[in-house]
């Protein structure tokens, strides 16, 4: 079936017949339920698939020879960091004594657990020049939130109520300005310079005794580092705001900068880019929030601490209430931190520098491969782990656009890279190799881009029509969109005698 | 480096393509009195001491415990297969399926996932996934805010607390109100929301209600009066939140059956370990009325240029990515791979399988509280319930640390994780699920008696 045939498979509930499956779980007594009363239960059982195992496997496994992934190719995604997710990790996240760990254990019976989150937490506080860390937000953009309520806290705090704005860079992620937003703030949108950079006169004229913070991500989403980073940040606590840094690009980075040391007074980690946990197709994450002394009484509860005797425990309910309070239940995705220690571990501090250094050096080397062939709209200069290539000469010439070389890689057996992303960049891709990748998936996918180009100029339909060799071509998003199918119907419920 | 590629003779030719000498001028943009010194971690650990190093801190934690902690996270039996599938590389390695043509994989398992989700809670559209229970309440709470340009949600007193100050959390920003519906405390409702107090809430026509947030079964392991909380929220033009645990929606009505207009919960106990707070899958659903409001990804159905069906994310005008500033969530991440393992779990054990678990748990609850009963610690409470409630326990803390001791996890503490409510305080909330044993049963039950009264224990 995978190699051979039609790859698409039918759903779940096409694929279920009611009397199938069972013989996992054994039979409940029949009068288990007598003492629940009768207008609380379910009338009508949930329509479920029902199949057998060896149906149910084939299914998922058919279905995710349908996915490109880090295991099966080269994965260029710009802002994504989609490097090697390595297995002893996942080994590690499975041992009994980390799975198994109830959240509400006492503390007595999670002193292995409490020690890895104390000393990852102290870990990443030496990685970004920060006081502390909290590793309790779920997802960047939870520790986006989390960071920005902190400010908000800060503020108010010191009776300064008249803050209500947060300067955001127009290359930002979305996630900036939708956080500002739910933390109760208005976005300011501040343009970029012409060098890609942060305009300096800009923000200089946006900032101000409204402003609350002002967001940025360095290295930029261009793949540039701010150079004049010390300056923006003394213009920015000049004003009475505080600086928030954006950690998605941090792989660039380590061992080089350290923005709690630059003057930075929180940032988030995203441990699934920078400290290699599995994206999971879209999740799951974490994303740690280090801080300054400024905003250290409003980390969430519950921390970690460790006592005079070396033993470990969770803060109780309400012993610090300066703090924002709880970002979600329980301590955090700690079986993706047990992964990002493993990272951390594994490379040491020595380590995770090089690991900055050969992202930057891959990043720099595809640049330049492909410089001729695409526009470089921030010229020669050398990016950081990631950079802006542009299709809009190609396009001009040859009316093919930057989605459709995207899609016409896939034929060549790539992920695309990010594109149209920073909104900035007209016919942008953004390519991130990653430090993980020989010089030959390097070399082959520049090939690969620079064939496409001329493939643009000599048989653009080609390239207009891709992917050609998907499981499926190019999808009809506008009736999704407009006629949404969000759920499958047909089914009856399942009311059969169980089959066991 | 440990999972680096390059050779020297590598690094040498791809600096000279550069047209440098070193990696260190490809950072000579970095102003020098912002470059940091080397990290003060330790050296890098080859991979055969790293994993005993991790065995060893995973040894540190006690999981041989006969357990009787609920209180949110649940231990069940996962089918062998649910991580076997887990682990393939496919899934687990893949990005969000921005690219849809080679992302089929994942975008039909999550349509399958919304769709399995939406039978369960019998309701319309389900979202791809959020964060964890708590996070999903938060969200649905702030929906209710949206939907009726209102800024006063009530939840009750007897929704899980992290998921109460998650909540207050998220509303901090936005001017809005989240208020406590108190609890009954006596009778033969104690434990349950007062609805009494929630109609004079209600009624304060200054402060319209948004939303009213109720869960089944409540933290207490107590049945609600569901139907009846979502006819008074409906008649004060407030929408309904129903906070669900999906496995006891097996035999317990959905809340599409009784009204909700959301529903919000933990997915974990489908196939998730519990892995010390998380990854955890928050699952959240609502009226076709809503879609609109829901935030976090969507997939649908739908074709590609040649007819073919195929699956795509979805009225993608409500995210952070294309509206920025105004979009319904920050929301970006989500928890696909846990979405997955919960739709695996859910195929693999089907709908009669899932029936047992939610039955074998009551039964087994119900061994529980005879035995506790007859070793001197009755409920607290005389309601109805599913597989979780309350014990009292003179001295609870006390009891609670010396069963410890014993190999036994009884329960959650309430007088530490309630502290502000004295009608908890001898309070121990037990659980029991289709794995607890008779066995363990016997023992805390034996190990309780003994307990209770130390100054007569010769052990």
């Amino acid at each position: 079936m995978s190699v051979t045939g039609k790859r698409l498979q039918s759903t779940i509930f096409e694929k279920s017949s009611p009397g199938r499956g069972g013989g996992k779980i054994p039979h409940a007594p029949a009068d288990a339920l007598a003492r629940i009363p009768a207008a609380a239960r379910r009338q009508s059982p949930p329509a479920l698939p029902e199949m057998n195992e060896p149906e149910v496997v084939r299914h998922y496994v058919n279905l995710s020879q349908l996915n490109y992934a880090v295991d099966t190719g080269f994965y260029p995604l710009g802002s994504c960091t989609m490097k090697w997710n390595p297995k002893l990790n996942e080994w590690a996240a499975r041992l009994p004594g980390f799975a198994n760990l109830h959240p509400l254990a006492p503390d007595a019976v999670a002193q292995g657990t409490l020690q890895l989150l104390w000393e990852l937490e102290a870990a990443l506080a030496e990685i970004s020049g920060m006081r502390a860390v909290t590793l309790q937000p779920a997802a960047g953009a939870q520790g986006e939130l989390t960071g920005i309520l902190m400010i908000r806290a800060y503020h108010r705090e010191r009776g300064d109520l008249d803050r209500t704005e947060v300067l955001v860079p127009d290359s930002s992620h979305g996630t900036n300005p939708a956080t500002a937003t739910m933390a109760g703030f208005t976005t300011v949108t501040v343009p970029s310079a012409a060098d890609g950079g942060v305009d300096l006169d800009a923000f200089t004229a946006a900032l101000g005794p409204r402003t609350a913070a002002v967001m940025i991500t360095n290295p930029s989403t261009l793949g540039l580092f701010e150079a004049r980073i010390g300056e923006l940040l003394d213009l920015v606590h000049g004003a009475g705001a505080l600086a928030y840094m954006d950690g998605a690009n941090l792989n660039a980075i380590l061992g080089r900068f350290k923005p709690g040391q630059a003057g930075f007074d929180v940032m988030h980690f995203n441990v699934h880019k920078t400290f290699s946990t599995p994206h999971g197709g879209g999740g799951p994450g974490a994303g740690p929030v280090g801080v300054g002394t400024s905003l250290l009484p409003y980390l969430p509860a519950p921390r970690v601490l460790r006592e005079a005797d070396d033993t470990f425990r969770l803060e109780r309910p309400g012993e610090r209430p300066s703090s924002i309070g709880r970002m979600r239940s329980f301590v955090g995705n700690t079986g993706v931190l047990v992964r990002a220690y493993a990272y951390i571990r594994a490379h040491g501090g020595s380590g995770l520098r090089e690991v900055s250094d050969d992202a930057v050096l891959a990043a720099n080397y595809l640049r330049v491969r492909l410089a001729g062939t695409f526009d470089e709209p921030y010229g020669d200069r050398a990016c950081k782990h990631e950079f802006v290539a542009s299709a809009s000469s190609i396009k001009k010439a040859t009316g093919v656009r930057t989605l459709d070389i995207a899609k016409r890689l896939i034929d060549y057996g790539y992920h695309p890279p990010t594109i149209y992303f920073p909104l900035i960049v007209d016919e942008g891709m953004l390519i991130e190799p990653t430090e993980t990748e020989t010089i030959e998936t390097l070399d082959a996918f520049a090939d690969a881009l620079i064939a496409i180009a001329a493939e643009a100029r000599s048989n653009p339909q080609l390239v207009l029509d891709a992917p050609h060799d998907a499981p499926v071509r190019r999808l009809d998003e506008a009736t999704a969109a407009r006629h949404p199918d969000l759920r499958w119907r047909p089914m009856a419920g399942a009311d059969t005698p169980c089959p066991d | 480096m440990p999972y680096g590629p390059h050779t020297p003779a590598d690094r040498a030719r791809m600096l000279a393509t550069i047209g440098v000498d070193s990696v260190d001028a490809l950072f000579a943009d970095i102003p020098e009195s912002l470059r940091a010194g080397r990290l003060e971690l330790p050296g890098p650990e080859p991979e055969l001491s790293l994993a005993a190093r991790l065995q060893a801190l995973a040894g540190r934690n006690r999981v041989d415990l006969a357990s009787f902690l609920g209180a949110g996270v649940y231990r069940h039996y996962t089918p062998a297969a649910v991580d076997q599938i887990l682990l393939r590389g496919e899934w687990y390695t893949a990005y969000t399926p921005y690219q849809p043509e080679i992302s089929q994989g994942t975008l039909q398992s999550i349509y399958e996932y919304e769709s399995l989700m939406a039978e369960l809670v019998a309701m319309d559209v389900v979202s791809a996934s959020h964060y964890d229970g708590a996070a999903a309440t938060a969200e649905a709470a702030l929906m209710t805010c949206r939907a009726t340009r209102r800024e006063r949600v009530l939840v009750s007193r007897a929704v899980h607390r992290h998921y109460r100050e998650t909540t207050t959390t998220y509303f901090l920003g936005g001017g809005l109100a989240v208020e406590e519906i108190p609890l009954i405390a006596t009778g033969p409702d104690a434990g349950t929301t007062d609805l009494g107090a929630l109609e004079r809430m209600l009624a304060d026509q200054d402060r319209p209600v948004a939303g009213v947030v109720a869960g089944q079964p409540n933290f207490l392991g107590l049945l609600e009066p569901m139907a009846e909380i979502g006819r008074l929220a409906h008649a004060a033009g407030a929408l309904f939140v129903a906070v669900v645990e999906p496995v006891s929606l097996a035999v317990l009505a959905p809340p599409g059956a009784y009204g909700a207009d959301i529903a919000a919960g933990e997915g974990q106990p489908l196939g998730i370990a519990p892995q010390y707070g998380g990854p955890y899958l928050g699952i959240l659903a609502s009226t076709d009325a809503l879609v609109r409001q829901i935030p976090g990804r969507l997939v649908g159905m739908t074709t590609d240029l040649d007819g073919q069906r195929a699956f795509v994310m979805t009225m993608r005008a409500r995210e952070q990515d294309i509206r920025r500033e105004k979009a319904a969530s920050n929301i970006c991440t989500n928890q696909a791979l846990l979405a997955l393992a919960a739709s695996v779990y859910l195929t693999t054990i089907g709908p009669h399988g899932l029936k047992d678990v939610a039955a074998l748990g009551a039964a087994r609850a119900a061994e529980l509280e005879t035995a506790l009963a007859a070793a001197g610690a009755p409920r607290l409470h005389p309601g109805p319930y599913l597989n979780e409630f309350v014990v009292r326990v003179p001295d609870a803390p006390a009891v609670h640390r010396r069963l410890l001791d014993r190999g036994i996890l009884a329960g959650l503490v309430l007088a530490e994780a309630e502290p502000d409510d004295p009608s908890l305080a001898d309070g121990l909330l037990v659980c029991a699920t289709e794995v607890t044993t008779e066995d363990e049963i016997a023992r805390f039950a034996t190990e309780l008696a003994d307990a209770r009264t130390p100054g007569q224990v010769a052990s």
